[in-house]
């Protein structure tokens, strides 16, 4: 065995070296969605910023789909970094998994090559085929689409069969019957039609039952694994948070797919249950809050790797105000009528992935570190501990204040924009003009560079911490 | 915590897991069903694609209380009389041209997409077109040489997409296609153009 803190991949087993690859990825995407916001908030500030090179709908395509993509290559790695601790076995199909990481990562590539250089096409199936699917969130053309689904089903049979094989723990059953639903509502964006109500319908089927459902409830067993790791909670405890935590996702979330019906030519019952279901969707996130939080000071804080959970706690609170209240905010439809596509959503948006998701990937990524260094120390006083402490704190600094700034202009835009002028051109420009709203853009943008010093932080950090410790993890205390 | 209270216990809320997703699921299917029906297009929430030959308004509505989209008089777009087929290609191509000029990543469309420029919903109905007569022919060539005018006093620009002149008048039967589904009043107080002669 190597000196502690060096890294050597013998350290990890066959699932978790593989981990560490979608984590690499994984963060240079983070670098990229960061970069590519970076430019885009500088648009609004300044229109003939690579005006004609760089528009601002390539940069904020980039934007949003890097983050979709590093999120669900964390999600991945994730998943194959507990897999064969998990189920006891090693990873079924590990070399299939090793060529769908290839794949998947040359298909991203050529995807966003194609966006930066190609940018746009004829009005054709071809483009939609070939270029750029032009519908938000998945952009992707239809050919990366099929590589996406295909990748998928491979890291669904790899979780499916090492479990089968191995045991299934509670984890590892809801994390299985999660991926099912998260492969499958994937196809129901995979198809065109002319009509735009019809698209939109299922466009929100992928977005919303994955962001708002699938997503949330794999995060929980990310978060139900990582409390197990850091603190040492005894697993019948986590797992049965796990399930109230399911229950109340999947009862309030499933439903709540109908605050996105308001407006999109769907009928009006969705009013009803749209606003009911989605006002209880911040519910289980109080659930994570309270287990989280209830499990570290149960534990006193004694972690076995502090910045994890540092992370993790992070994600109860970011997962509670940025999906659950700042999505609360709005989801009514009395008032969504006015906010529906301003710069509130933008606000939430931030706020809801940085917190919801952003912050379990990075706790993954210090667990990961943790063992590739052969289980060094990461408890209090870790050397160089300054370094994380820093990119947590910027990197919230940054969001909190991006949230806050998109949220004012959001605000002046539902009252100018929306209520007074209803909506026309001339409101929309008025609105856009108002000193509010510019200031927004400016603060914003402002909190974007502090955001981005966090992230670099963050890198220097992960490459760095548990470097010259000699000390081995703290045991977690037992209960 | 003790293990033995039922409504603490790990099976219990296993089991409510699973039946609560199952219950909503079903319910999620059964009114997809429904909603399905009625967004199709040629119902009444999202009319035929040969609504472009008529006239389409946005209306105050009493017993809804708020705006929806009205048909009117006949009023093909471009002067010329569609049939369902002949508007379905047209109305399509326009899709085709929003979906691969990547509009959605600058406009909102029903409110979904970004916000760096005007929500397009109703825009077929926008008064920034100067008069009716005069607005089929000037969404054309916006559309076709956007980035040499001056739109607003923000400087922002739209950028010039390669949108060629069968591509514009396609992307123009699609919002005004658009303009007549019938979204629930939003955008609410809007004050549509003056199409009365």
């Amino acid at each position: 065995m190597t000196a502690l803190g060096k890294l050597d991949s013998a350290n990890l087993n066959g699932g978790q070296k593989l981990a560490v690859k979608y984590f690499t990825v994984a963060i240079a995407l983070f670098g990229a969605q960061v970069l590519f916001g970076l430019l885009a908030g500088l648009q609004y500030l300044n229109p003939e910023f690579l005006f004609g090179i760089l528009d601002f709908s390539v940069n904020r395509m980039v934007h949003i789909n890097a983050m979709v993509v590093w999120l669900l290559f964390g999600f991945l790695g994730s998943v194959y970094w507990l897999l064969e601790d998990e189920s006891g076995v090693p990873v079924v199909g590990l070399k299939l998994g090793n060529l769908s990481f290839w794949v998947l990562t040359l298909a991203v590539v050529v995807v966003v090559l194609v966006y930066l250089l190609v940018q746009v096409g004829a009005g054709t199936h071809a483009s939609i085929w070939l270029i750029n699917e032009g519908r938000e969130y998945i952009e992707a053309p239809r050919w990366a689409d099929i590589g996406i689904v295909v990748c998928v089903l491979v890291f669904f049979y790899n979780a499916a069969a090492t479990f089968t094989k191995g045991r299934y723990t509670g984890i590892g059953g809801v994390l299985v019957l999660d991926l099912i639903a998260l492969a499958g509502i994937y196809l129901a964006g995979m198809y065109y039609t002319p009509n735009i109500s019809m698209d939109q319908h299922w466009w929100w089927w992928v977005i919303h039952l994955w962001v708002e459902a699938t997503w949330e409830v794999l995060v929980g067993c990310l978060m139900a694994y990582g409390l197990i790791k850091t603190l040492g909670v005894r697993r019948k405890i986590v797992e049965t948070w796990l399930y109230i935590e399911v229950a109340l996702m999947f009862g309030s979330g499933i439903l709540g797919l109908g605050h996105h019906y308001f407006w999109i030519g769907t009928p009006e019952y969705w009013f009803t249950i749209g606003g009911f279901f989605s006002a209880l969707e911040p519910i289980p996130l109080v659930a994570m809050v309270v287990h989280a939080v209830f499990d570290a000071g149960h534990h006193k804080l004694k972690s076995t790797n502090n910045p994890a959970l540092a992370w993790i706690i992070a994600q109860a609170f970011g997962n509670f105000f940025g999906a659950g209240v700042w999505g609360f905010m709005h989801t009514l439809p009395q008032i969504n009528l006015y906010t529906h596509g301003t710069q509130w959503t933008a606000s939430h948006g931030h706020f809801a992935f940085f917190g919801a998701y952003v912050t379990m990937v990075i706790a993954y990524f210090y667990l990961a570190i943790q063992r590739w260094r052969g289980g060094v120390y990461m408890s209090g006083n870790v050397i160089g501990a300054w370094k994380w402490k820093w990119a947590i704190a910027l990197l919230h600094i940054g969001m909190i204040m991006m949230t806050m700034a998109l949220l004012i202009s959001g605000y002046e835009q539902s009252q100018i924009e929306r209520a007074i002028e209803g909506s026309s051109w001339v409101g929309y420009f008025t609105a856009q003009a108002h000193p509010w709203f510019v200031q927004g853009m400016q603060w914003r943008q402002i909190g974007g560079w502090i955001f981005a010093i966090g992230f670099v932080l963050l890198v220097w950090d992960l490459l760095t911490i548990g470097k010259r410790e000699t000390r081995p993890a703290q045991v977690p205390t037992a209960e | 915590m003790s293990q033995d209270i039922w409504w603490a216990s790990e099976s219990f809320w296993r089991k409510n897991a699973i039946w609560i997703t199952a219950g909503s699921f079903i319910v999620l299917i059964f009114l997809t069903f429904d909603t399905v029906t009625q967004i199709t297009a040629g119902g009444k929430r999202v009319p035929a694609y040969s609504t472009i030959n008529h006239r389409i308004s946005y209306e105050f509505d009493e017993k809804r209380n708020f705006q929806v989209p009205v048909i009117g008089v006949e009023e093909p777009l471009f002067g010329k009389k569609l049939t369902e087929q002949e508007a379905e290609a047209l109305v399509s191509h326009g899709k085709l041209t929003t979906q691969a000029k990547n509009c959605m990543n600058c406009h909102t469309l029903l409110g979904n997409g970004a916000y760096y420029a005007p929500d397009l919903t109703k825009t077929w109905l926008d008064p920034s077109w100067g008069s009716k007569d005069v607005r089929e022919q000037q969404m054309v060539e916006f559309l076709m040489n956007p980035q040499d005018r001056l739109h607003n006093g923000l400087g922002r620009r739209m950028p010039n997409l390669g949108i060629t002149e069968p591509e514009a008048r396609a992307t123009v039967a699609f919002l005004k296609w658009m303009s007549s589904i019938d979204t629930n009043g939003f955008p609410a107080n809007f004050k549509p153009i003056d199409q009365e002669n």
